[in-house]
């Protein structure tokens, strides 16, 4: 069996049972991709069309490596294959889901070093110059696109910098992703 | 002592080299290709190199690509990985900034398993999560985590950092719980050296040495000072010492670094590493 055929089963093993023995019905499904930067790509889209998605991480039984799924409303199932279609971008799998994704992080820790304010999620750190929004290091992670965007990020200011999520690939870069966005939010509301 | 570092440098259509590394005016040099010494895998041979000079050992070997996330380098090193695991002659492989890739990993470590011989063997980065993920990690000699790190390790089912559940804290405080329950459900290396405010040497049997002093606030942001401590390690167990008394020294070094350079959050690797041969001469003094 091809490795798609495995993941398919693998992940239709799990998602069986579960609704089996719960009787609750869950208004949100699941959209598994071939590669993490399609994911990436996907969340914006379907973001920008309104959709209510949220990226997660896929249950143990189907993980291959650095995985990311993205969970959505089940019943806009139709218009987020449309938005993707038109984007070339094809989700491998699309699962009705009940309680089987992990959360991502979702707590910053935040450093005040005078000039200098350091945001860091999960393993990935942006540290920008107050006085003139310079972002001036990029630092933590283990992915290869890591070095990657720290080249486009450092030396630029922050209302100017690419985000991260237009060059990185990996669960790092979308940690970095959630650093950049708490850090804007704070330096520029 | 042959050792070898393996990872991967940022740059697209960079090449996969293997052999000698030397850092040449500011630049790490593998074979006819230059890199900045920026972050990453560059910072870690960077600091490995100057390490090895001042030790007067011989400097490693790498074995790196191309990727800036794609994947595509990381694949070249793997699969020139397994189809060399069974003749490796090093005695140290310091592994680091590879898209974690389980299926690879386990082939490189079903091959390592199998020599005679085994290697030391270091994990930072990608590929100290791939480890983790694989439930491979006490194959491993030595973890390089930071506080996210730790976090993740000692999350059993978190199978990168970014997963890693909010009711383990990534506070300071919170680390030697960590190092307890990463043991506990086997996602450690035999040993670990924690960076942070304190860095903390362990193993299984909890804390061995912790090293908190000179600290220097403004070393946590800036990218690569993680990977200067690995190669700084990686060196000086090339030298000899044993795993502990260089994760000690390491991180003894690595704080002397910081400030003997007096930095801002807005240096770089690259404006400490002039420092590194007085930071290793006077940790050696003391």
């Amino acid at each position: 069996m091809s490795f798609l055929g495995q993941l398919v089963d693998r992940l239709l093993e799990v998602a069986r049972p579960a609704h089996h023995e719960n009787r609750g019905l869950s208004e949100r499904g699941i959209l598994i991709f071939q590669h993490t930067s399609e994911v990436i790509k996907a969340e914006a889209l379907l973001k920008s069309a309104s959709l209510d998605v949220a990226v997660k991480g896929p249950p143990p039984e189907v993980r291959t490596g650095c995985d990311l799924a993205i969970e959505f409303p089940i019943v806009s199932e139709l218009k987020a294959r449309e938005i993707l279609s038109g984007a070339k971008i094809q989700p491998i799998l699309v699962l009705p889901l009940q309680d089987l994704l992990l959360e991502p992080v979702n707590l910053f820790q935040v450093k005040d070093f005078g000039a200098h304010l350091m945001v860091r999620a999960a393993n990935m750190k942006i540290t920008v110059s107050k006085s003139d929004l310079m972002i001036v290091n990029v630092s933590g992670g283990g992915c290869p696109d890591v070095p990657f965007l720290a080249d486009q990020l450092v030396g630029r200011r922050l209302p100017d910098a690419p985000e991260p999520r237009t060059y990185g690939q990996t669960l790092c870069g979308y940690a970095l992703q959630l650093a950049y966005e708490e850090l804007k939010r704070r330096c520029l509301g | 002592m042959s050792w070898l570092i393996v990872g991967t440098v940022p740059y697209e259509g960079f090449p996969l080299v293997e052999g000698p590394c030397a850092l040449t005016n500011g630049r790490i040099r593998f074979r006819d290709h230059t890199a900045p010494v920026a972050r990453g895998t560059a910072a870690l041979a960077a600091a490995a190199c100057l390490t090895s000079e001042v030790l007067g050992i011989r400097s490693p070997n790498v074995l790196l690509a191309g990727d800036i996330g794609r994947g595509d380098g990381s694949t070249l090193v793997y699969r020139r990985m397994v189809d060399r695991v069974g003749e490796s002659a090093e005695r140290l492989i310091v592994f680091h900034y590879l898209l974690p890739e389980v299926q690879w990993h386990d082939r490189i470590l079903m091959g390592l398993d199998d020599l005679t011989d085994k290697p030391v063997l270091v994990a930072d980065a990608g590929y100290m999560y791939v480890a983790k993920m694989s439930g491979s990690a006490p194959s491993y000699d030595l973890f390089t985590p930071d506080a996210g790190e730790i976090a993740f390790l000692a999350d059993e089912n978190a199978p990168h950092p970014f997963y890693t559940r909010g009711f383990l804290l990534q506070e300071e405080e919170q680390v030697p719980e960590l190092i307890r329950r990463a043991y506990e459900h086997d996602n450690a290396a035999r040993y670990l050296l924690v960076k942070g405010r304190r860095d903390l040497i362990a193993s299984e049997v909890g804390i061995l040495a912790e090293v908190h002093e000179p600290c220097v606030d403004a070393m946590e942001p800036i990218g690569g000072t993680g990977d200067s401590l690995t190669g700084i390690v990686a060196a000086l167990i090339a030298a000899g010492r044993s795993i502990p008394e260089a994760a000690l020294l390491a991180a003894k070094i690595n704080r002397l670094l910081g400030s003997l350079s007096d930095p801002t959050p807005a240096f770089s690797i690259a404006d400490l590493l002039p420092a590194l041969p007085r930071a290793i001469e006077t940790a050696l003094a003391t």
